[in-house]
């Protein structure tokens, strides 16, 4: 397996989607996060938030709701089984609230491959932009792809 | 509701209160494979990740670092947190007891801001880090 690093630069189609107080109940119960900043939107504004904020990683809930699902790995041309993630960094530039539609656009930044390429690491970074057409967010993650032909040898 | 520190009363080296969660469960990551979007069976259906040549299902990365996100937030509000990052070192698996930790690093003041830059890190039981990560905060 060799993944091609001419899709480096490869920008995918944005796409928007509605930050919903539902989910982010859900991602919090999940996270084990209590704070009822994130449930209760009195609670919020008492807090000195004009709504529920989506929490901090929450932003990974907002990018996986790409309703082009996995457009990064059929572009690598890879199995799903085969990724890790490798990093993730997030720059906050303005709160991002419930009611919030945000447009996030991803795009390939950087392809290479260690250890004789039995990993491939495939750098992206995704905009995070709300309804204003302010950037709210930068994302940067790195997914590692484990070549299953190094494993064989 | 979280009171943040004063950027004067924080010094190189102070510590953040360390949370301890519960161990991973199966439960949870199910949870946050529907909370978060991310549907990768590796990390909910262990035939799967044996098919993939995983002993077992593990925890999505992006847990994790929502549980760096916790602990930043519990030391400022959210609303002042400027930067969240992490390299995933070592993979978690169900049953890991996970201890969060952060610590400042440094103490600058940038376009106008009092930045406070953190080193968070998620260990688990055997004292493995399993996140290294960094946060930058502004602070009054």
């Amino acid at each position: 397996m060799q993944l091609d690093k001419k899709l480096v630069g490869h920008t995918f189609k944005a796409f928007t989607t509605t930050v919903e107080a539902g989910k982010i109940r859900l991602f919090c119960k999940a996270i084990g996060e209590e704070n009822p900043i994130y449930v209760d939107e009195e609670a919020a504004k008492k807090a000195g938030y004009r709504a529920i904020p989506a929490p901090p990683t929450y932003l990974t809930a907002v990018t996986n709701d790409d309703p082009d699902k996995g457009g990064l790995l059929r572009l690598l041309n890879v199995d799903i089984g085969l990724i890790l993630h490798g990093e993730q960094h997030y720059e906050y530039l303005a709160p991002v609230h419930v009611g919030d539609k945000i447009t996030c656009q991803q795009k390939v930044v950087d392809i290479y491959d260690k250890k004789g390429g039995a990993l491939w690491f495939v750098a992206s970074e995704t905009e995070l932009k709300d309804q204003a057409g302010k950037l709210v967010a930068k994302a940067k993650g790195i997914t590692v792809v484990r070549n299953p032909d190094a494993a064989k040898k | 509701m979280t009171t943040a520190p004063k950027f004067d009363q924080v010094k190189v080296g102070d510590e953040i209160k360390p949370i301890v969660l519960p161990p991973i469960s199966r439960h949870q990551l199910a949870l946050y494979c529907g909370g978060s979007g991310d549907h990768n069976p590796i990390h909910v259906d262990i035939d799967f990740a044996k098919k993939f040549g995983f002993k077992d299902v593990f925890a999505h990365g992006m847990l994790s670092m929502a549980f760096l996100g916790r602990i930043v937030t519990s030391w400022v509000p959210q609303s002042q947190v400027r930067v969240l990052g992490t390299r995933f070192t070592s993979i978690t698996w169900v049953g890991d007891v996970i201890t969060v930790s952060g610590k400042v690093t440094g103490k600058r003041e940038e376009g106008g801001q009092k930045l406070v830059d953190l080193e968070v890190k998620c260990t688990n039981q055997n004292g493995q880090d399993t996140l290294q990560g960094n946060a930058t905060v502004a602070l009054n």
